[in-house]
């Protein structure tokens, strides 16, 4: 269990409920752990400025975090968190590793709409 | 001057020394706010198990960094965290710091705890291949390694401690260090040496990584003779020490030559009313404890400077 104030993804299920749901999707995936932490903190700060994206994180380690690490996108990535940004459903954009404030707002303000 | 973002005391930085500042001051009616470029706890944070803070038997920086600001948050202290800090200015009485986003504030001293981040090689390759196969951060992507060569390069206790740590995964660690020694404490050399799967090389450095899609390879300069040789690699981790975060004070504040704040043993800097706290001032040792430490000396300093600012300022309107 991944202890952030962000909406929390248990299942592959409600992962694709999630980003068929909503147009603008950020979702990390990772542990509990240096590189991911930041990214957790940047996206609480951000989810009150990004009114059009919606956030949430998932467990690395489970099992059911398949539906994140199996896709081609991902397959040369060797660090976490995995960072996904998915537009319609589509994954538009991943990072892999730790990023900055203002590595994450540029992808969300190219890839989704300015901060309101 | 906007009262409502006037403070007292401005604290740039939210690490264990900016947030010990902040839970003092605030203590003490201090009227306090903590700015933040990143995530609550700074460096604190990177360290999965902390289990020589006195008082607390074993924790993690995560944990214990959200304990500090839940109590410094108690005795009323503002924090705001992942801000932009677009410029500050240090002369005069009253201190400004603006924001990226336009927010003005000001404040009658300013505790600089910035802190600092992991150094990088800074070479060809590095930013592309971050995650991609270079690493900071063995306990988090040590198992992306396993059964494979990796390098680890830098020669102090982390370094060393992390490539015994590695072996676990890897196949075979390189260490590859600039010097003709290490800079470890002599047991964490031992244990590297005598390792069946760690490998030396000395005196030399990577000066560049391949790879498009993932890290294919590494270029190696030897700095004794300016020899380069490339190696097929899967992994490298880089662990050479850290830099302070001091960039946005360079010419408004006296800094060293490896750019540390530089303070007397009341954390005053070279301007009144501006002191300095943690990690980014000239010191030998960088712990949560001495950090902790600093930021208590810096906020009692500061505090002590704000009452007679405001004494001098009611004698002046008596008189």
């Amino acid at each position: 269990m991944l202890y952030t104030n962000l909406k929390h993804i248990e299942t592959a299920d409600a992962h694709q409920k999630f980003i068929s749901e909503n147009e603008n999707v950020m979702i990390c995936c990772g542990r509990m752990g240096p590189m991911c932490i930041p990214v957790y903190g940047i996206m609480e700060e951000l989810e009150g400025q990004y009114t059009n994206v919606k956030f949430a994180d998932m467990e690395f380690d489970s099992p059911e975090s398949h539906i994140i690490r199996k896709v081609p996108e991902v397959k040369s990535f060797m660090g976490i968190p995995f960072t996904m940004y998915y537009k319609n459903g589509n994954l538009v954009k991943a990072t892999s590793s730790i990023q900055s404030l203002t590595q994450v707002r540029t992808i969300l303000d190219s890839e989704f709409k300015t901060a309101e | 001057m906007d009262s409502k973002n006037h403070y007292d005391a401005i604290v740039i930085g939210a690490g264990p020394a900016g947030l010990t500042a902040g839970i003092y001051m605030s203590r003490a009616r201090v009227r306090t706010l903590i700015l933040n470029e990143g995530t609550i706890g700074g460096q604190m944070i990177l360290t999965h198990e902390i289990a020589n803070y006195p008082g607390v038997e074993s924790t993690s920086g995560y944990q214990l960094s959200i304990i500090m600001r839940n109590q410094a948050k108690k005795f009323g202290c503002d924090i705001k965290a992942n801000v932009l800090v677009e410029s500050i200015n240090l002369d005069g009485s009253v201190k400004e710091v603006i924001l990226a986003d336009g927010t003005h504030y000001t404040a009658d001293a300013v505790i600089l705890s910035p802190g600092g981040r992991s150094r990088t090689l800074g070479v060809k390759g590095e930013d592309k291949l971050k995650g991609k196969g270079i690493s900071y951060c063995a306990t988090c992507d040590g198992d992306f390694f396993t059964d494979k060569e990796i390098i680890v390069v830098g020669g102090g206790n982390s370094a060393l401690e992390e490539a015994v740590s590695l072996t676990k995964y890897a196949s075979k660690v390189t260490i590859v260090h600039q010097f003709d020694h290490f800079q470890a404490f002599e047991f964490a050399i031992e244990e590297a040496r005598n390792h069946p799967k760690i490998n030396l090389i000395m005196e030399s450095t990577i000066t560049a990584f391949y790879g498009d899609e993932k890290l294919d390879g590494v270029e190696i300069t030897d700095l004794k003779t300016g020899n380069t040789q490339n190696h097929p690699m899967d992994g490298v981790f880089i662990f050479i020490g850290y830099v302070p975060n001091t960039e946005f004070l360079e010419g408004k504040i006296e800094l060293n030559k490896w750019k540390e704040i530089i303070v007397d043993g009341d954390m005053k800097t070279s301007i009144k009313g501006v002191f300095a706290a943690g990690d980014s001032i000239v010191k030998r040792y960088r712990q949560v404890t001495t950090a902790v430490a600093d930021g208590t000396i810096a906020a009692l300093a500061a505090s002590q400077y704000i009452h007679e600012l405001h004494q001098n300022k009611q004698n002046q309107n008596q008189s």
